[in-house]
């Protein structure tokens, strides 16, 4: 029989995976039509205004019911490492108390699952993650934590925590700087004294 | 010296007659002479040499100075280059801020800078500069290094200071400028006439933020990187000698966009908006978050504001 496993929302290599954003829309379908309204002026911050792109995932992996369809695979809540599938997840977002079925919901696996029990599309996982990080929740939809782009004046579009965090290590991971600027020194004069 | 024909009268004083030349004709030659001979560089034309300062010209002048932008672009890089006069949006003065708990020095912004405002490219002239800083130091510019190359950033023990034009209310840039090349818009940005400009570089020496540069050189900018959507007073591919600056991208933030630098950060440390909107998140970061202006104490009150995020 095979393992019961937790599809993963981003790949760990993904560590770069905030430059990618604009790649997302070759990625997989979402499950749903996304219910939020047009996207709103600057103004409005009504968190049902929120305007996200689609959630990063790999491609090819969603919906997870394609295999978590409840029949061939058992539901296992046991925390045990992770073999046959998703083996390439490292789950360093507290590793001591939390496990892949605290946000996936155990019955339907294409849905993330709050605390309350309430069920939440993949493309509202701020409200799973604002859960715990209620103050950087509390700044992204006021536009200061995060990224936002669109028109300073106009329609933005806000992206989602795990488009810049892996979900499953969301320490922010380090990037290669681009050149440094030119040193005085090393500039190299041409005949007639201009550059 | 040979005799010249009389100017027939029917003919008008714009037209010229062989052997001869018309008063405009003669003195557009000899102003080209003198241009040349002042510039050295014999690539003024006699146009921009009289032509006055951006804010003195009339609508019909700046038409026609844009054209002849448009022209001169073209012929340089073969290509079209838009030369837009977008005035400042009414209501709206530009605030800037940038959280420093969560920059990681990549210089993302730096490049996209210079690919956005047609910065020479050799050598690169940067309109931004990002300064390394200690963290058991704090914001102590002694300690600054810009020219940190480490295999991966943020370094241990480090934090990262990114340095741009400040848009001050009070611009010591402004005031030095013994010609009135550059000043304060009335959306907050401070700009440069490039044609007015006679590169003293007192403005240089003024600001104390080091966000003025010089461009010693013809700007180095190969034909298939320039940007083509410039604006008069922003990133137009400039001449040579003369002082260029951030406009927090005004070719793109008076028509709603963000600036290239808002839009590159992979961390979202930037943050860009209308200091009059009350709705604005750059707002929002003034009265909830800790912020401070950079030398505050100079009293150049800047419209750029450095803020910490948790």
């Amino acid at each position: 029989m095979k393992e019961l496993v937790v599809r993963r929302l981003s790949p760990p290599a993904r560590t770069a995976g905030l430059l990618v954003i604009l790649g997302l829309a070759a990625l997989a379908n979402p499950p749903a039509p996304p219910s939020t309204p047009p996207p709103t002026p600057p103004s409005a911050t009504a968190q049902e205004g929120i305007q996200v792109p689609k959630p990063p995932f790999s491609e090819g992996i969603f919906p997870c019911s394609s295999c978590h369809d409840g029949k061939s695979m058992k539901v296992n809540l046991q925390r045990r490492e992770l073999t046959g599938m998703h083996g390439d997840i490292i789950l360093n977002h507290g590793p001591e108390s939390r496990w892949c079925l605290d946000c996936h919901d155990p019955a339907n696996r294409d849905r993330l699952r709050l605390a309350s029990g309430e069920r939440i599309g993949f493309d509202t996982s701020y409200q799973l993650c604002g859960q715990c990080h209620g103050d950087k929740f509390r700044d992204w939809r006021v536009g200061v934590h995060g990224k936002r782009t669109g028109s300073w004046n106009g329609a933005k579009q806000y992206l989602l925590c795990v488009h810049c965090h892996n979900p499953h290590s969301p320490r922010f991971q380090a990037l290669k700087p681009m050149p440094p600027p030119t040193r005085p020194e090393q500039i190299q004069s041409r005949k007639g004294g201009a550059l | 010296m040979t005799a010249r024909e009389p100017i027939q009268p029917a003919e008008g004083c714009a037209s010229s007659t062989p052997g001869g030349g018309s008063r405009r004709e003669f003195l557009g030659t000899a102003v080209a002479a003198v241009a040349t001979t002042l510039t050295g560089c014999g690539k003024l034309s006699h146009e921009e040499f009289l032509q006055h300062n951006f804010r003195e010209l009339s609508k019909d002048e700046v038409r026609d100075v844009i054209a002849r932008l448009e022209r001169e672009y073209k012929e340089k890089y073969g290509r079209e280059v838009k030369v837009a006069n977008t005035a400042p949006l009414p209501g709206v003065i530009f605030g800037y801020a940038l959280d420093l708990s969560r920059c990681i020095g990549c210089r993302r912004c730096v490049h996209a800078c210079v690919k956005e405002n047609n910065q020479s490219r050799s050598p690169e002239v940067q309109w931004i500069r990002v300064l390394e800083l200690e963290k058991e130091e704090g914001v102590n510019l002694q300690h600054a290094d810009q020219y940190y190359d480490p295999a991966e950033v943020p370094r241990e023990g480090h934090f990262y200071m990114p340095v741009q034009c400040q848009q001050c209310k009070k611009p010591p840039c402004v005031k030095v400028c013994p010609v009135g090349a550059t000043w304060r818009e009335k959306d907050g940005i401070t700009v440069v006439d490039y044609n007015w400009c006679i590169g003293c570089r007192y403005c240089m020496a003024a600001c104390p933020y080091g966000a003025r540069h010089f461009n010693w050189g013809e700007p180095n900018l190969p034909p298939d990187q320039v940007n083509p959507d410039t604006h008069y007073l922003g990133n137009r591919p400039r001449p040579k000698g003369v002082v260029e600056k951030c406009t927090f991208c005004i070719q793109r933030t008076r028509k709603g966009l963000y600036p290239a630098c808002v839009e590159i950060c992979p961390t979202g440390s930037r943050k860009f908006g209308n200091l009059l909107d009350k709705t604005s998140e750059i707002r929002y970061i003034l009265e909830n978050k800790r912020v401070f202006k950079l030398k505050e104490e100079l009293n150049t009150q800047p419209n750029f504001f450095y803020f910490y995020g948790v």
